[in-house]
């Protein structure tokens, strides 16, 4: 995966005002200072060609500060991982991207985020256009109570989208993509919640996909299923990283070390660390996360 | 002992019981009301009684008594009265006669004894003398005089049906026509005083009409006039009653009939009884008209009450901030169920009535006045009244599916690009379908039982007609109408035959009970089936 990311870098140097030397391939350490530049996050690493960019993002639940000044870039057609012990707000900033916050009374938002250059806290973005290009998954899985086709369907329909053929192809796609098209192609019309806890997830990633967003956001996808069904969705989190960019919250670190190229370690509100996964995990330049990772708090 | 209490099995037991008490009081109504209701419709065998004076009766046993007797020494022996349904009404004056059981000296079942149901007048006990036709005997003496009617009934009763007819169908519409024109007229005249050609026309379609209506009257006598045919009847006391054919509903011989006979007849009282217009002010005949009042105005309801109780609820549990006063509302509407129903009524009389229909009067019908088209009691008030009676039970039920969807699809459903309004209409309501069915179960349960505030809003002992007939605009919701729930109570405790009307009471009470089982299980099938097709897992 770092040899992705190395391509990435070599790719855009020219576009991208890139201070340091790029990154050479897997497993070379790179001194975060030498790859920060002047607006960018201060204790995060510098990403190339972000596809979200976070500034001083800070989040307050009435006089609760639930997130404080976080800046983090997510990477183009990468998996990001969000780790942090229960409350530390990874979840919070997960919802913050697709402004699921926003029907939580009395939440007060400060700080930018751009997603694929926009502002999505600009007044004049129509929210459910924002929802569209940033699709998520939950994680207690949550099909409607329709037909697993209607489900599918569900996303293009309130796009206004018609016609048996494009839809029948929507839905398809849209199967296969979440590995689940084998399982019930010959049950399309049966209720969505006769399926197993892991095809129910994937439906939802399936759901989740039809409207063919930019941007995946997983708030602990797996947390309800057993290995097996991780194990599937783990794999299908690697298929879609080619189409989608993925931001996983999780609280299982060998997921966030199986499944992301980057790893952002947040506690009680706070970015702590931010770094490539294998960084993270190998080498932490904090003793907090070296701390969380070791399993001696959290 | 204090063991015992602990291991749990006396509350078993004490819940268990009361579930069983319960079973066992609703069984009995339940069975009480089968068999009082259906019995009555079975033909007994007509009795003949000697009684001591040597004075005779006939008639049919409605009921079997002890006799208290006070003071009387421990060993003396019971004694029995039987009410004895004797009919004749107008021979002697009273439909039903107690005798005591030791002052009976001979009973026996004379199997030509002949019962026949009159258009007025009740039931007919005795034997036939002679079958005439005008002056001329066809047929007499008991046997001859059987087959005799038998002969002519038919078409006697076809010729009566035909009267029928003529009256209520061919003149009640010219009648109906003539209405409208004159209204059509006197709206004219209301508008401009000088006579308009309009006008003119009016006159002379009224006078179409008047012509059509002198044919038809004429057709009307020339059917009656027909060669009337007399059955001559003998009472048990030798007294003698002439009876033109028409008047007969229904004539048999209870006593000669086997059970097969028996089992046809009783189906076709409960046919009629089911399908058929009351008699002799609701004691005998069916009851038809009531149960389509009872079901239109439930159906009626249950439109005004869906709508208004789930959207009520939406916007509780959807679009109102939680908080003090959303609750307050909550409690509010949750007491609402508990007001009495009569205080609906009389909201339902000042508001509906008065307010409502006096202006739509004024407004639409000013020809018709001062007589009220809809500022008085009709289907639609009585309809609207209940539906305020039950909306909350709806308002109740919705609020608790709402609450019970997860959380989780509403912001799924967001999630994916769709506005509140598309979740609430796309996912939330289809999911909350089966409890508003649950609502609305419950409300038109209560709908179809209620009878007080409906006695003030247009419920009627007798209505001429149905709210639904062949009349432009076919629906007509400012009719009055008759309901099962009052037919019980103006039947049973309103009527001026007590005794013949208490089996009517039963069979009401019975159909009453088959008509809210067949409204709740249609709509307890269509949740199922919702239910099935969602697989409803989450509620």
């Amino acid at each position: 995966m770092g040899t992705r990311v190395g391509m990435a870098v070599e790719n855009q140097t020219g576009d991208l005002p890139i201070t340091g030397p790029p990154k050479g391939h897997e497993g070379q350490m790179a001194a975060p200072s030498g790859l920060r530049m002047q607006d960018q996050p201060v204790g995060a690493r510098t990403v190339v060609d972000p596809m979200i960019e976070i500034r001083k993002l800070s989040l307050k639940y009435g006089a609760k500060v639930a997130l404080e000044d976080i800046s983090l870039d997510v990477p183009k057609h990468q998996v990001t991982a969000f780790i942090g012990p229960s409350g530390c707000g990874k979840s919070t900033l997960l919802r913050c991207l697709n402004r699921l916050n926003d029907l939580i009374d009395g939440v007060t938002i400060t700080g930018t985020i751009r997603i694929g250059g926009t502002d999505i806290n600009d007044p004049s973005l129509e929210i459910t256009e924002l929802r569209k290009r940033v699709g998520m998954v939950f994680q207690k899985s949550n099909p409607f109570p329709k037909s697993i086709y209607e489900n599918v369907a569900y996303g293009p329909r309130i796009q206004g989208l018609q016609g048996h053929s494009t839809m029948d192809e929507i839905v398809e796609r849209s199967l296969r993509s979440a590995a689940l098209w084998d399982e019930v192609r010959d049950r399309l019309q049966e209720s969505a919640l006769s399926l197993s806890g892991g095809q129910q997830q994937r439906l939802c990633i399936a759901r989740a996909i039809a409207v063919e967003p930019e941007v995946l956001l997983m708030d602990e996808p797996c947390s309800a299923l057993d290995p097996i069904a991780t194990a599937k969705i783990e794999e299908l989190i690697a298929q879609l990283k080619k189409q989608y960019t993925i931001v996983i919250v999780t609280h299982n670190m060998q997921q966030a070390a199986r499944v992301s190229d980057y790893t952002a370690f947040l506690y009680l509100g706070a970015l702590v660390e931010y770094d490539l996964t294998k960084q993270i995990f190998v080498n932490p330049s904090k003793k907090q996360t070296e701390d969380y990772i070791t399993g001696r708090f959290g | 002992m204090k063991r015992f209490w602990k291991s749990g099995d006396p509350f078993i037991w004490l819940s268990g019981g009361a579930l069983a008490f319960s079973l066992v009081m609703v069984a009995g109504l339940v069975i009480l009301v089968l068999v009082n209701g259906l019995g009555s419709f079975w033909p007994s065998p007509i009795a003949r009684l000697t009684l001591a004076g040597g004075k005779e009766l006939m008639g049919q046993v409605a009921h079997r008594e002890k006799i208290p007797q006070p003071g009387a020494p421990p060993g003396a022996s019971e004694r029995y009265r039987i009410q004895v349904r004797v009919g004749n009404r107008d021979l002697y004056g009273a439909d039903f006669v107690w005798v005591e059981e030791v002052s009976i000296v001979r009973r026996d079942f004379p199997a030509e004894a002949v019962l026949i149901e009159r258009q007025e007048w009740g039931n007919l006990y005795g034997f036939i003398k002679e079958v005439r036709d005008g002056d001329r005997v066809v047929a007499r003496g008991p046997v001859d005089g059987w087959k005799g009617l038998q002969a002519s009934l038919p078409g006697a009763t076809s010729t009566s049906k035909d009267i029928r007819r003529v009256e209520k169908k061919d003149i009640g519409a010219i009648n109906y026509a003539q209405e409208q024109i004159r209204l059509r007229m006197k709206k004219l005249g209301m508008r401009a005083r000088e006579v308009s050609p309009e006008m003119a026309q009016l006159q002379q379609e009224l006078e179409t009409l008047a012509a059509m209506y002198r044919v038809q009257e004429a057709r009307l006598a020339d059917l009656k006039k027909t060669p009337r045919e007399l059955l001559v009847v003998s009472a048990a006391d030798e007294k003698e009653k002439e009876l033109p054919l028409s008047q007969i509903v229904r004539a048999y011989q209870p006593n000669a009939m086997g059970l097969w006979a028996k089992s046809g007849l009783y189906l076709s009282k409960i046919w009629e009884f089911v399908a058929g217009e009351p008699r002799e002010s609701n004691t005998e005949g069916g009851v038809f008209p009531a149960i389509f009042g009872t079901v239109m105005m439930v159906f009626i309801m249950s439109l005004f009450v869906s709508p208004l109780g789930v959207l009520a609820a939406f916007y509780l549990r959807e679009y109102a901030k939680q908080g003090a006063f959303v609750s307050t509302v909550r409690i509010a509407v949750n007491n609402l169920a508990g007001v009495p129903s009569i205080v609906f009524g009389v909201f339902g009389v000042g508001f509906f009535i008065y307010l409502v229909g006096g202006s739509i009067d004024r407004l639409f019908y000013p020809e018709v006045l001062p007589t009220p088209t809809f500022g008085t009691g009709g289907i639609l008030w009585a309809s609207l009244t209940l539906a305020l009676l039950t909306v909350p039970v709806v308002i109740v039920a919705t609020e608790e599916g709402l609450a019970a969807i997860p959380g989780g699809m509403r912001e799924a459903s967001l999630a994916l690009g769709a506005t509140k309004f598309e979740t609430t209409w796309r996912v939330i309501l289809p999911a909350v379908m089966p409890s508003i069915l649950t609502g609305l179960i419950l409300a038109m349960a209560r709908a179809a039982g209620e009878v007080a505030p409906l006695m003030i809003t247009g419920v009627v002992k007798l209505a001429p007609s149905l709210p639904i007939d062949g009349f432009w605009p076919f629906l007509h919701l400012e009719r009055k109408f008759m309901h099962l729930g009052f037919h019980i109570y103006d039947v049973g405790f309103q009527s001026p035959n007590v005794d013949a009307a208490r089996p009517m009471v039963y069979a009401t009470a019975l159909l009453l009970l088959l008509v809210v089982l067949v409204l709740n299980l249609t709509a307890i099938l269509l949740r199922n089936r919702l239910r099935k097709k969602y697989a409803m897992a989450i509620m």
